[in-house]
């Protein structure tokens, strides 16, 4: 299909790609590991979140939650907001996003472009002074309708009735679904419909590990885990640090030429942890990963070039995934 | 060879600072009981009293949850890395959302979180 009636319903239906190079080598004889991309950058706004966006959106509409000219409100460190800005513009709402002050600028620029208004929270304090940010927006303006990623069954669902079955379209074979955890939407709709459709099928988590900077928690209760997320869903759940996102991120851009944000580099991390462990099994894999969203925005923190370190050192405190 | 133990700064006035400690244990279980040994209630911040994971606290053997690996069963071995910290999963934002919708209209909020 290249013809849509419009941006909106160009929305999904993204490119799987095989990484021959980046695969691992099996021994001769040996069943073949292979590792696949799914190309979620090639989605309107550039990022996998367009999915949820307007399957929220949809969701609130078909609810009588949302008529035309409400406000919306959501707090974002980035490619949500910018997903919800286009669909928001198109659909006929306003947008403010809350979002930290240490977020890329092209994060910024992009959400100012396409209409959005954005209030700032203070990076100093981490997580605590965006949580009070938030509260006091949103307790100023009740009438603002808040689609809340991380509680909206219909972020998850946009991922059960998409990119699950278009992976399973384009590779029947797969044996393993390697993405990011934020939200949890992704792998928990996507796992939930490969678990159904797909006997074995292991579903694997790769977290951003950053820094405790930025995550300011005085002590242990004061944790968070998002209402979608459900543990069963998951096989296995990595936590990747800093360093192997940014190699990863600038192996997938060298030796495959993808161009992907470091949230992909983490994601690929634990997709080649599991692919080699399949070789030296010696069992068949198809592992598909998904490429979150590409490089452009986060050139300007400088981490693509120098040195590992100084690209650790130029993502420290930053929200890079 | 024993095992390494990296401690977040919430519970770092259990470890007197320090960032990396050192332990021994077969599972997971037993790694923490030694480490409470020389670091008192350290072990009591991370598991309950039904014998589980604390919810809000997450932990990595060489970098994959433990959840996934038996839990407070993981076997471990001489060389390995543990990693502990506070569970933060939809990243620092995650926090901020929950508090704001949880500040929002009561109305609003029914019509939200439907699960």
């Amino acid at each position: 299909m290249a013809r849509y009636d419009s941006l909106l319903d160009a929305c999904g239906g993204t490119p799987l790609v095989g990484l021959p190079r980046l695969s691992p080598a099996v021994p001769k004889g040996a069943p073949p590991v292979r590792l696949w991309a799914k190309l979620e950058d090639r989605n309107p706004t550039g990022s996998i979140k367009d999915r949820a966006a307007l399957f929220m959106v949809r969701a609130a509409e078909e609810a009588g939650r949302l008529r035309p000219g409400d406000t919306i409100l959501e707090p974002t460190s980035g490619n949500t907001g910018i997903s919800l800005a286009m669909v928001a513009k198109l659909r006929g709402y306003r947008l403010v996003c809350v979002m930290p002050e240490n977020v890329s600028t092209e994060r910024v620029q992009l959400l100012r472009m396409y209409g959005a208004e954005i209030i700032f929270s203070p990076a100093a304090g981490g997580s605590n002074q965006a949580v009070a940010t938030a509260k006091q927006i949103s307790a100023e303006h009740p009438d603002w309708v808040m689609l809340y990623q991380y509680g909206n069954e219909a972020n998850a669902r946009a991922h059960y009735e998409t990119t699950g079955p278009e992976l399973l379209h384009d590779l029947p074979t797969i044996t393993h679904f390697v993405a990011g955890l934020g939200t949890t939407g992704t792998l928990m709709g996507t796992g939930r419909y490969l678990r159904e459709k797909v006997d074995g099928i292991q579903v694997v988590a790769a977290e951003p590990r950053y820094g405790e900077l930025v995550y300011g928690l005085r002590n242990i209760d004061e944790g968070y885990v998002p209402e979608l997320y459900d543990a069963t869903v998951l096989s296995r759940r990595f936590s990747v640090g800093t360093r192997d996102a940014v190699l990863r991120t600038r192996q997938l851009v060298e030796v495959e030429g993808i161009f992907a944000g470091f949230s992909t580099g983490a994601i690929l991390h634990a997709a080649l942890a599991v692919a080699h462990e399949a070789v030296r099994d010696g069992r068949r894999a198809d592992v598909a990963f998904v490429v979150c969203d590409g490089g452009w925005k986060y050139l300007s923190t400088g981490a693509h070039g120098g040195t590992l370190a100084d690209a650790e050192d130029a993502l420290e405190g930053q929200l890079w995934a | 060879m024993a095992i390494e133990i990296r401690i977040p700064t919430i519970l770092r006035s259990y470890t007197g600072g320090a960032k990396v400690v050192e332990g021994a244990g077969d599972t997971l279980g037993d790694l923490l009981t030694d480490l409470d040994s020389r670091h008192a209630g350290l072990k009591a911040r991370l598991v309950t009293d039904a014998n589980a994971l604390h919810r809000f606290v997450n932990v990595y053997v060489n970098d994959e949850d433990v959840r996934f690996l038996g839990a407070l069963d993981a076997k471990l071995n001489d060389g390995d890395s543990v990693t502990i910290l506070p569970a933060v999963a939809g990243g620092a934002f995650g926090f901020a959302a929950a508090a704001a919708i949880a500040s929002h209209g009561a109305s609003r909020r029914a019509a939200v979180v439907a699960r």
